[in-house]
């Protein structure tokens, strides 16, 4: 199961949370939400330590996370 | 697998319409945690100004009122005395509290009135375009000081939660920052403890909150972070200002 779920429908592909993650594991996807924006995609779940950094610098609380 | 982190129930599901980048949403998240966490959501009446926090009451789940101009305290301490078991907080930007609205933020002050109030402070105009603010830093490029704001013509930048500390009605003031995960689970505890302090009919409680515009700040969102500790944490007083015995012992 997915250990950080983007929501892409809030998702402004600001870069704040690929900017903190630290296992660079977050990145801008190619993909556009209803608005326009290109939306953050996590490339290996795997490493995700569940530290909820991204989730907590997220303005647009996008990002839910599981442990 | 447990889940951690999500959206709050405080937090309605529309999308916020700010900027990319813009740290309002962030703000908007620890009031609207901080509203669950002390279970008072279906309690709270929040007062909207205008300016880009006037959007606030599309995304609070808590019931909401749209005051004019830099009046929102006015509105919140009418309410706030007619009904007094409900709790009252007003979010508002520096340009709104800080200049229109600064008679209603000093006197509100002044008479201890028991509500709660939220500035976020990034040192510009947002909504209008990018003008200079009475917060605005400086030597800072805005669409209305386009070679740097003269502080001969235009004033020194106005630090409101220094000046509201002064006052006696004031028992709990605070300025925090929204730029890192430290400073913002920082910025949480004070926003409740704001909330606190009105549930206990202490006084006038005021939290500052320094944020970003990376839109009229024309700075990356990631860079206006930077921009923010470099530039604005140096300038206004961080940190607790006033925190009174009957506080302390919440």
């Amino acid at each position: 199961m997915e250990k950080v779920k983007i929501l892409s429908q809030y998702c402004k592909s600001c870069n704040l949370c690929v900017d903190i993650c630290p296992k660079k594991i977050l990145a801008i996807g190619d993909k556009s939400n209803q608005k326009g924006y290109f939306t953050v995609v996590c490339t290996d779940q795997e490493k995700c330590i569940s530290c909820a950094l991204c989730a907590t610098v997220c303005p647009d609380v996008a990002i839910e996370v599981y442990k | 697998m447990e889940k951690i982190f999500g959206r709050s129930k405080g937090l309605t599901d529309v999308p916020f319409s700010f900027c990319p980048g813009c740290t309002h949403g962030t703000i908007m998240r620890l009031i609207a945690e901080v509203m669950e966490e002390l279970d008072i959501i279906e309690d709270t009446i929040g007062i909207s100004p205008v300016g880009c926090a006037g959007f606030s009451q599309n995304f609070f789940s808590c019931d909401f009122i749209g005051a004019a101009h830099g009046r929102a305290q006015a509105v919140g301490i009418g309410v706030k005395r007619s009904l007094p078991d409900r709790i009252v907080f007003t979010y508002q930007g520096d340009g709104d509290i800080a200049a229109i609205g600064t008679q209603h933020a000093i006197h509100a002050a002044a008479r201890g009135e028991k509500i709660t109030s939220i500035m976020v402070n990034n040192a510009i105009f947002g909504m209008t375009g990018g003008q200079m603010a009475p917060t605005t830093l400086e030597g800072m490029k805005t669409t209305t000081s386009p070679y740097g704001k003269d502080v001969s013509t235009t004033g020194y930048p106005i630090d409101l939660p220094r000046l509201i500390a002064n006052l006696e009605g004031a028992v709990y003031v605070a300025a925090v920052s929204v730029d890192s995960p430290k400073n913002i689970n920082q910025a949480k505890k004070a926003i409740k403890k704001a909330f606190q302090v009105q549930m206990a009919g202490l006084g006038f409680a005021f939290v500052s909150v320094l944020s970003t515009c990376p839109t009229n700040w024309g700075i990356s969102p990631v860079d206006s972070l930077q921009w923010l500790r470099e530039n604005m944490m140096p300038v206004y007083q961080m940190g607790e200002l006033k925190v009174t015995e009957e506080v302390k012992s919440l």
